[in-house]
């Protein structure tokens, strides 16, 4: 039996079956609402707060919570999008973020959302922490500096026993992902290309391969990030 | 009493820079220096990066010729990745990177002759420096304005088709390349609409070669025995010793056209070339090591490339190449001002293999990177405009960075630009109190014949103007100029 239910996002009628998570309920309706830690498959928890949106007057991340009968909720506001803007923004300098020398550029869903919402110069002082590189492995390179700890490496790159390869480490201020050696040994050559490809910024880069997609073949390099799903 | 002129900043080129000379009592001028004051930190920041991304990051150091960059880099680490050095390419692969770098080439030049010095030989070294800028050309001669931005399009546009943009692409990568031509794109060059296709820019580069000697000509004098001195030459040769901008052996000659470097093995240079650092300047000093500090200086860049080669491998560049030869009897040119008639007929030059090239169906072949047995170390050379470039890599077990050096074109011309600006400062300032404009542009006018990019030869951050400062023994400042 159906279990189709009515919504509306920003003012729009929608319709989707009842329980999905919103942002999931929003793109079958070709409404876009960024992500960053959420992918398809994997069980979300609302990390990055980039899909937050307004329900009933509280924010609420739309990757967590599921959509119900006349839930009227607010994506694209202004206030929504300068709190989105602002938290791109923290990612930005709370990292050491260059995307001109980064392999990942024009592929990666950070820099898209920054273009996705016209940041400009973030308005927040710059970090500059003191990251690692570590390249010990024969198959990625893990360059902390990137990473924004979406946990989406340690979610979806396992291997046939359900074992992560990569996982955190230390806690609070300190907090990285790693690989682990011992996993790492095992990493093939089709799973070091799935973790860099299931990263969305670059911080896990193949090696030796650097840089082979042409400037205007890259994932965002003819459209924008939510293209793919807005009507 | 003896005084000390500054001249900051130095304008018209690329970078910071500024120019003090001493003067005893008499208004003898005992020492000038051109002082390069900016941050030198490239080198440095590359380490621990992985090796793969060098081409890319170092060619930030530059927004001129950042092409020069991501090829040097990368034919360093063609050796690393065991593709050889520069003649182990697919055929794609090498032409797909000569014809960026001739479409370098032709941008670069363009934009030296026409927006940098063209306004000097328009308008005169001591012209209305109000109108002595390329917004004075556009007013008053907008036919050679519209040429000058159109060459430089031209060339930037071949850019934008091999690595992906016009400025800081990436199509380069250790090996090859990571892109053809389409016969859309080659089409487009080919038979583009006038004046943007090929035909157009071998004429309009000869109708530049024209209106340079029509100057000389007119000004033969001055450009005769503006700075002149003699110096030793170096640059990259092909085997057969033609003219190469891209690959080849590196040979040197002295001032009367004796071979001092035989053609080496540019992964060897290291034997063969120092780099001397003096406190007063960021940019290093390089001799060669077999002459010493004091007679092993040399001069990079177009007149030493036409200086070290036997001939030119296009016709009409060639034959222009031998009616330059002939004014210095086949003997090596020293006239710092005929650079600029050099690097015009290297702008010839590049326009006729951009033809070339074209033509040539490998462009649109699939066969894109070789690999090999991996080393440690890479040396890459490169003719950038400005003169020849190194690039030097070492990496570590983990395929990251450990240690690079850049020896930039600028870098090279470091001895030659001090020599040149001592050389003006004498022939103009001897005897002076009071310094004029005129004074101080002849000065910049020797700087700026070497087409120096300061920002590079330090690997530096930031904008570029030069300052003049005259000052007492007692360091009182009598006179201070800027330009902007």
């Amino acid at each position: 039996m159906s279990n189709l239910i009515k919504f509306k996002i920003d003012g729009v009628e929608c319709m989707a079956e009842g329980g999905k998570f919103i942002v999931e309920a929003a793109a079958e309706n070709g409404i876009y609402i960024p992500t960053l830690c959420n992918m398809k498959g994997v069980k979300p928890k609302g990390a990055c707060r980039i899909c937050s949106v307004r329900i009933n007057g509280r924010l609420m991340t739309s990757c967590t919570t599921p959509v119900t009968d006349g839930m009227e909720i607010e994506s694209e506001s202004e206030e929504i999008r300068e709190l989105r803007r602002s938290i791109v923004e923290l990612l930005f300098v709370s990292g050491n973020h260059f995307c001109p020398a980064c392999e990942k550029s024009g592929s990666c869903e950070l820099q898209a959302l920054g273009y996705y919402y016209q940041m400009m110069v973030p308005r927040f002082p710059y970090e500059f922490p003191q990251k690692g590189v570590d390249a010990t492995s024969s198959k990625i390179i893990k360059d902390q500096n990137r990473c924004i700890f979406c946990k989406r490496c340690i979610k979806t790159i396992k291997d046939e026993e359900g074992r992560s390869f990569f996982a955190f480490r230390n806690r609070g201020h300190r907090t990285e992902v790693v690989l682990d050696p011992v996993m790492a040994e095992k990493m093939d050559d089709a799973t070091a290309q799935l973790a860099m490809e299931n990263c969305p910024v670059g911080s896990i880069l193949v090696k030796e391969k650097g840089f082979d997609k042409p400037i205007g073949t890259r994932k965002f390099d003819k459209q924008p990030i939510g293209s793919d799903i807005k009507l | 009493m003896t005084k000390k002129i500054t001249i900051e900043p130095v304008t018209r080129v690329e970078g910071h820079g500024k120019v003090t000379i001493h003067m005893d009592a008499q208004g003898n001028i005992q020492q000038s220096r051109l002082h390069i004051v900016e941050f030198r930190g490239f080198e440095r920041f590359v380490q621990g990066r992985p090796y793969w991304e060098a081409p890319v990051l170092v060619q930030r150091l530059c927004g001129i010729c950042p092409v020069s960059h991501h090829l040097a880099a990368a034919k360093a680490l063609d050796v690393i990745v065991g593709a050889g050095t520069g003649d182990g390419l697919t055929p794609t692969g090498e032409k797909m990177r000569r014809l960026m770098h001739y479409g370098q080439f032709f941008q670069s030049h363009a934009l030296h002759f026409f927006h940098l010095s063209a306004p000097d030989f328009l308008f005169g070294v001591d012209g209305d420096p109000a109108i002595r800028n390329i917004i004075g050309i556009a007013l008053t001669k907008p036919e050679l304005a519209v040429q000058g931005v159109m060459m430089r399009k031209f060339g930037q546009e071949i850019i934008r088709a091999t690595a992906g943009k016009k400025i800081h692409g990436t199509g380069a990568i250790p090996g090859g390349i990571n892109k053809n031509l389409s016969i859309e794109e080659r089409d487009e060059f080919l038979k583009g609409a006038d004046p943007l296709n090929a035909d157009k820019m071998v004429s309009w580069a000869q109708d530049a070669l024209d209106f340079f000697k029509g100057y000389y000509h007119a000004n033969k004098d001055f450009v005769d025995n503006f700075s002149y001195f003699p110096s030793n030459h170096l640059s990259l040769v092909r085997k057969d010793g033609a003219l190469d901008l891209y690959h080849g052996v590196l040979r040197a000659v002295d001032a009367d056209g004796k071979k001092i470097l035989h053609d080496i093995d540019y992964q060897e240079y290291a034997d063969y070339i120092e780099e001397e650092v003096r406190s007063w300047s960021y940019m290093k000093f390089p001799y060669l090591k077999e002459y010493g500090k004091e007679k092993g200086w040399y001069r990079v860049g177009p007149l030493a490339r036409l200086n070290t080669c036997d001939f030119i491998p296009s016709p009409l560049a060639q034959k222009e190449f031998e009616i330059y030869k002939a004014l210095t009897h086949g003997k090596p040119n020293n006239h710092c001002m005929l650079m600029h008639y050099a690097r015009l007929i290297e702008t010839l030059h590049a326009a006729e293999k951009i033809h070339e090239l074209l033509n040539d169906p490998d462009l649109l072949g699939t066969d894109l990177v070789t690999k090999g047995t991996k080393q440690k170390e890479g040396v890459g050379l490169i003719e950038a405009p400005r003169g020849t470039l190194f690039h030097h890599y070492r990496i570590n077990d983990n395929d990251q960075i450990e240690m690079a050096n850049l020896i930039v074109s600028t870098t090279n011309n470091n001895e030659p630009m001090n020599k040149a600006v001592n050389n003006v400062a004498k022939s103009v300032m001897t005897g002076k109190e009071v310094i004029t404009e005129g004074m101080m542009n002849a000065v910049e006018v020797a700087i700026r014949a070497y087409d120096p990019c300061l920002s590079c030869a330090t690997h530096a951050l930031g904008k570029m103007p030069l300052e003049i400062t005259m000052i007492d023994p007692n360091n009182v400042v009598l006179d201070q100029k800027r330009s902007h």
